[in-house]
C-alpha cells in the first residue's frame, strides 16, 4: 500500500466524481424544478463524447485534431439537442406520472443508442489523449496525468461557477425559489418554461462536457451513457434530489470511494484473510461499495445528505 | 361531574422556520361533547390537526388521548387507539365502490389483512358494518356506486363513514361541510347531532350555523394562539373574540 | 366490483392456445416454437409478478430483472459445485430472493416517487456489477448449465417438458394472484396505491403490506429466472440488464398494467414484435432490412415513446373494458403512494 498510489488514485477518485457532478447538477436542477428525470441524460453524456469525438477526428474548418474545436462542437451539440429534445418530446410528460417518464426516457435511450450505432459501430471510437496534454503534472511530488488534471481543474471551475451562478445572481434566485416551489414562481409571473428549457439545456451541456473529457479515457461507444446515469442517480439520491451542493458532496465521496475501494478494498483484504477468498470477494465487496452507501444513507436520512427544505 | 377529557393537549407549539402556526395551545374534549375549533383563515386550525392525528409533529407539549401519552406515535397507531380523522378535502379512494371504501376503514380495525385467499366482499364481518355506516351517513342506497361517480357532498358524506367505521372513541372532523350547499349542509349537521354523546367530538368549522347549533364549547384560534374558549353564549359575547374574528358576522348568528 | 379478476375470454383462448403450442409445434416440425414461446411465457410470468406491485400497488420497480438474476444463478452456481437437484436449487433461489427481497425492500419501500424508480434501478445495477465480478462463475462471460436442473419425478431436458412446467408456473401464479387482488391483503395493496395517506390514517401499517407484496412479487420473479436458466441452459448477468428491467415495464404497459392478464397479452405481442423484427426483410428499399434488422431496437424504442403517448390502457386493457382499464391504469399515480412529488 504505498503512498503515490494511494494519491493516484485519490485523485482519479476526485477526477471521476466531477465527471459524475457534471452529470449530476444538471439531473437534480430539473427533478427538483420540473419533477421530471430525463433517464436520456446518459444518452446526453454520450452524444456529447460522439460529436467531440467526430469533430476531433475529421475535423471542422479543416482544422484536426484540435482539443478545443472538439469540445467546443461537443457542448453546443449537446446543448442544442437538449433544447430541442426538451421542447418537441419532454415538455408533453411533464403533467405525466413518473411512470410513464421512465419509460418514454427509457424508450429514448434506445433510440439514441441505435442512432448512434448505426451512424459510428458497435466498436469503440477512439478519441485520443490530445497531444498538449500527454504528459503529467507534478503534485505532491508524484507524476499525475495532465489531462485528468484538466478534468479536475474543469470540474472544480464548473462548481465554482455553478455556486457564483445559484448563489449570487438573480437567475441562480429563481432556480433557488424554483426548485422550493415551482408553481409560486410560475405564479410570480417568471416564464418558467423558459427558464426549464435553458436548465435542461445547460444541464445537456454538462452532461456533454462530462461526456466529451470522458472520451478520451473511458471508451466512446453505444450504451456508454446508462452505467455512468445510474451511478449519477445513486449521487443524486445519497446527495439529496434538487440540491446541488448535495450533488457535489455525493459525487465526489461516491468517486473516491468507489475508485479507492475497487483498488484498496482487495488489498487490505488479502490482510486478512486467505488469498484465494481475498481474490473472489475483493472486487465483489468492491463493486457494491457505493450501492451500500446510499442504502446506510438512506437508511438513516431517507431525504438525502443534504435536502432541499421544500416551501 | 368532572370526568377526565378523552383527549388533552398542553403547550402545543409548531414552528415552520420564522412562523409560528401553533402557539402553545392547551385543548381538551370532554366524553360525549362537540369541541368546536374556530378561527379566521391561516389561524393554524388544520396544522393543529395535523399534529393531533400524527402527520406532523409538534416541536413542543404534549398529546393525551385516553389516558395514553401519543405524541410520538405513528399515524396508524393513534388511529388503532380510537383516534379518527376526517380530511378537509375528501381523501378517499377514487376506484372503489362506496361499500369498498368503507369495507377497508372496517378492515383496518379488524384483524390482520394477511388474507390472501379469500375475497374480502364475502366476509360480512366487513360488508355489515360498512353498510351500516352508509346507511347512517344517508348513502345506503348508493352502496355500490363508484366513489368517481359520486357527487362533491356524497364525498363528504362518504368521507365522514370511513371515519366511523373506524369505530373510534374520539372524532376529529376537519370542515366536514367544506363545500357543501345550504341541504346538504343541513343534512350534516343533523347527522353529526345524532352522533353527539356517542362520541367525542373535536370540530373544524367555519360554518356559524354548524357551530352553533352543535357545540358544547368552543375554542378560538387566532395566529396560532388560543384565544377564547368556552360556552358558546360566552363565545359570542367575548370582546376580544368579536375584534379577532366574529366582527362583522355578527348579523349571520 | 371490479370486475377485472373474472377472466375474461380472451384470456381464457389464450391460455389455451398457449397450451396447444407443443402439439402445434410437433405437427409442424418446428421445435422452435417451444422455445420461443417458452421464453414469451417466462417473461410473462415476470410481468405479472412485477405488475402486482405495479399496476396493483403503484410501486414501479426498475430494479426487477435482478430477481431474474438470482433464479438464474442459483440453479448456474448450483449446479457448477455439483448440485442438480431442481427442488435444492428452487429452495436456494427462494431463500436467496427472500433476503435480497426484504433488504432492497425495506431501504428502497421508505421512498416514494421517482426516488424509489431511482433506487431499484440502482439496486439491480449492483446486482449486475456483483454478478459480474464472481469470477469463479463465469463473471462477465456468465456461466453455462451443462444440464437443466433434476427433479427426479420428471426431466427437463425434454423442452416441451419444460414448456409445460413454465405453464403451469404462469398459470398457478395467475390463479393466485387473481384471489390475492380480491383478497383483504389485495385491498390494502389496492388502497395503498390510490390513497396511501388515507390507508395510514384509518390504521393500516401500510409499508409492512407494501413490503410483503413486493417480495411476493420478487419470489415469483426468481421462479422465472430459476426457468429462465433451465431454457437457456446459461446464467448471464446480461440478465440482470437495466434493459431487461425496462423491456418489463415495456411488456406490462403495453399489455395493459390494470388488468392481471395483460401482461400476458404484453409479453406475447413485445417478444414476437422482437423476434419479427429481427428477421423481417420488407425489401422496400435496398438496405432498409440491414437496418432494420439490426438497429430493431430503435423501432423499439419509437413503439414504446409512442404507446406511452397514446394507448395508455394497453392492448389487453382496451379489449377487456375500456372505462374499467382506463380506471384502473389512470387512477393514482403509478408513483408509489399515488403522490407525484418526492
Amino acid at each position: 500500500m504505498t503512498w503515490s498510489l494511494f494519491v493516484v488514485q485519490l485523485l482519479n477518485g476526485i477526477q471521476y466524481g466531477f465527471l459524475l457532478f457534471l452529470m449530476a447538477a444538471g439531473l437534480t436542477l430539473v427533478f427538483g424544478i420540473m419533477s421530471f428525470v430525463n433517464l436520456a441524460h446518459g444518452s446526453l453524456y454520450m452524444m456529447g463524447a460522439y460529436f467531440a469525438a467526430w469533430a476531433f477526428n475529421n475535423g471542422l474548418f479543416g482544422i484536426k485534431e484540435s482539443f478545443l474545436i472538439a469540445a467546443f462542437v461537443g457542448v453546443t451539440g449537446s446543448f442544442v439537442l437538449g433544447v430541442v429534445l426538451e421542447r418537441t418530446l419532454l415538455t408533453g410528460l411533464y403533467a405525466r406520472d413518473h411512470l410513464d417518464q421512465v419509460l418514454a426516457t427509457f424508450g429514448l435511450i434506445l433510440v439514441f443508442n441505435e442512432v448512434a450505432r448505426y451512424i459510428w459501430g458497435v466498436s469503440p471510437y477512439y478519441m485520443q489523449v490530445p497531444k498538449a496534454l500527454e504528459g503529467t503534472v507534478d503534485i505532491l511530488g508524484i507524476a499525475y496525468p495532465s489531462y485528468r488534471f484538466m478534468i479536475i481543474l474543469v470540474g472544480a471551475g464548473v462548481a465554482l461557477g455553478m455556486y457564483w451562478l445559484i448563489q449570487k445572481t438573480r437567475i441562480g434566485m429563481l432556480i433557488r425559489a424554483g426548485a422550493s416551489n415551482a408553481p409560486m414562481v410560475g405564479a410570480l409571473g417568471v416564464n418558467i418554461k423558459l427558464l426549464n428549457t435553458l436548465l435542461f439545456g445547460v444541464g445537456a451541456a454538462l452532461a456533454g462536457v462530462a461526456g466529451l473529457m470522458a472520451g478520451p479515457i473511458l471508451s466512446v461507444q453505444p450504451g456508454m451513457g446508462e452505467p455512468i446515469l445510474i451511478v449519477v442517480l445513486v449521487v443524486i439520491v445519497t446527495g439529496g434530489i434538487g440540491s446541488i451542493r448535495g450533488a457535489f458532496y455525493a459525487a465526489l465521496i461516491v468517486g473516491v470511494i468507489d475508485t479507492v475501494g475497487r483498488v484498496f478494498l482487495p488489498i487490505m483484504l488479502r490482510e486478512i484473510m486467505e488469498r484465494s477468498l481475498a481474490q473472489a470477494a475483493g472486487p465483489a465487496i468492491a463493486s457494491l461499495l457505493i450501492y451500500l452507501v446510499m442504502a446506510v444513507v438512506l437508511a438513516i436520512k431517507p431525504e438525502g445528505l443534504f435536502p432541499v427544505k421544500n416551501g | 361531574m368532572s370526568a377526565a377529557p378523552v383527549l388533552s393537549i398542553k403547550g402545543l407549539v409548531k414552528r415552520f422556520g420564522g412562523l409560528t402556526a401553533t402557539d402553545h395551545v392547551d385543548f381538551d374534549v370532554l366524553p360525549g361533547e362537540v369541541h368546536a375549533i374556530i378561527g379566521p383563515n391561516g389561524a393554524g386550525k388544520t396544522t393543529l390537526i395535523s399534529q393531533l392525528a400524527g402527520e406532523l409533529r409538534p416541536d413542543a407539549g404534549r398529546i393525551e388521548f385516553d389516558g395514553h401519552d401519543i405524541s410520538a406515535e405513528s399515524v396508524p397507531a393513534r388511529s388503532m387507539l380510537g383516534l379518527g380523522r376526517s380530511y378537509q378535502i375528501s381523501q378517499i379512494f377514487r376506484e372503489f365502490t362506496a361499500l369498498e371504501n368503507v369495507m377497508l376503514a372496517v378492515q383496518a380495525h379488524a384483524g390482520s389483512s394477511f388474507s390472501f385467499l379469500r375475497p374480502a366482499i364475502d366476509e360480512t364481518a366487513l360488508t355489515l358494518p360498512a353498510a351500516e355506516a352508509l346507511e347512517l351517513v344517508g348513502l345506503g342506497a348508493r352502496q355500490h356506486e363508484v366513489a368517481s361517480a359520486m357527487a362533491h357532498g356524497e364525498h363528504r358524506q362518504l368521507e365522514l363513514a370511513m371515519t366511523l367505521a373506524t369505530a373510534p372513541k374520539l372524532l376529529l372532523l376537519d370542515e366536514p361541510m367544506a363545500g357543501m350547499s345550504q341541504a346538504e349542509s343541513e343534512s350534516m349537521i343533523a347527522l353529526i347531532k345524532r352522533l353527539k354523546g356517542r362520541y367525542a367530538i373535536a370540530l373544524v368549522e367555519h360554518d356559524m350555523d354548524a357551530v352553533f347549533a352543535l357545540a358544547d364549547r368552543i375554542t378560538v384560534l387566532v395566529y396560532g394562539k388560543v384565544i377564547a374558549c368556552g360556552a358558546p353564549a360566552d363565545i359570542r359575547n367575548d370582546p376580544a373574540v368579536k375584534d379577532a374574528y366574529l366582527g362583522d358576522q355578527e348579523e349571520a348568528i | 366490483m371490479l370486475k377485472t379478476l373474472k377472466p375474461a375470454w380472451i384470456a381464457i383462448l389464450v391460455m389455451v392456445v398457449l397450451a396447444a403450442i407443443p402439439i402445434y409445434a410437433a405437427l409442424a416440425s418446428q421445435p422452435f416454437y417451444v422455445t420461443l414461446f417458452s421464453r414469451i411465457m417466462i417473461f410473462a410470468l415476470a410481468a405479472v409478478a412485477l405488475n402486482l406491485i405495479l399496476g396493483f400497488g403503484g410501486m414501479v420497480s426498475l430494479g426487477h430483472a435482478f430477481y431474474l438474476g438470482v433464479g438464474a444463478y442459483a440453479a448456474g452456481i448450483l449446479t457448477a459445485e455439483g448440485i442438480t437437484s431442481g427442488w435444492a436449487h428452487l429452495a436456494a433461489a427462494l431463500a436467496a430472493g427472500l433476503v435480497f427481497a426484504l433488504a432492497i425492500g425495506a431501504v428502497s419501500l421508505r421512498t416514494h416517487g421517482m426516488i424509489f424508480i431511482m433506487i431499484t434501478l440502482a439496486f439491480a445495477q449492483m446486482g449486475y456489477f456483483l454478478v459480474v465480478s464472481l469470477k469463479n462463475y463465469g463473471g462477465d462471460d456468465g456461466l453455462p448449465l451443462p444440464t437443466r436442473s433434476d427433479f427426479g419425478i420428471f426431466s427437463l431436458a425434454n423442452n416441451t417438458v419444460l414448456y409445460y412446467l413454465i405453464f403451469v408456473c404462469l398459470a398457478a401464479t395467475l390463479w393466485f394472484f387473481s384471489r390475492l387482488i380480491e383478497s383483504r391483503f389485495g385491498y390494502v395493496l389496492r388502497g395503498a396505491k390510490s390513497n396511501e395517506r388515507r390507508m395510514l390514517a384509518l390504521g393500516f401499517p401500510v409499508f409492512r403490506y407494501k413490503l410483503a407484496a413486493y417480495v411476493i412479487s420478487a419470489l415469483v420473479c426468481v421462479v422465472a429466472g430459476f426457468l429462465l436458466a433451465n431454457l437457456t441452459k446459461f446464467s448471464s448477468p446480461s440478465y440482470m440488464a437495466w434493459v431487461v428491467s425496462g423491456d418489463i415495464i415495456v411488456i406490462i404497459v403495453l399489455g395493459g398494467m390494470g388488468t392481471l392478464f395483460g401482461p400476458v397479452v404484453g409479453a406475447i405481442v413485445f417478444l414476437l414484435l422482437e423476434e419479427l423484427l429481427s428477421s423481417w426483410k420488407p425489401g422496400w428499399f435496398p438496405g432498409i432490412e440491414e437496418v432494420i434488422n439490426k438497429h430493431w431496437l430503435a423501432l423499439i424504442g419509437v413503439f414504446v415513446i409512442v404507446v406511452i403517448l397514446t394507448a395508455k390502457q394497453g392492448l389487453y386493457g382496451q379489449l377487456v373494458g375500456g372505462r374499467l382499464g382506463k380506471r384502473m391504469a389512470n387512477g393514482g399515480a403509478a408513483s408509489s403512494g399515488g403522490t407525484r412529488h418526492a
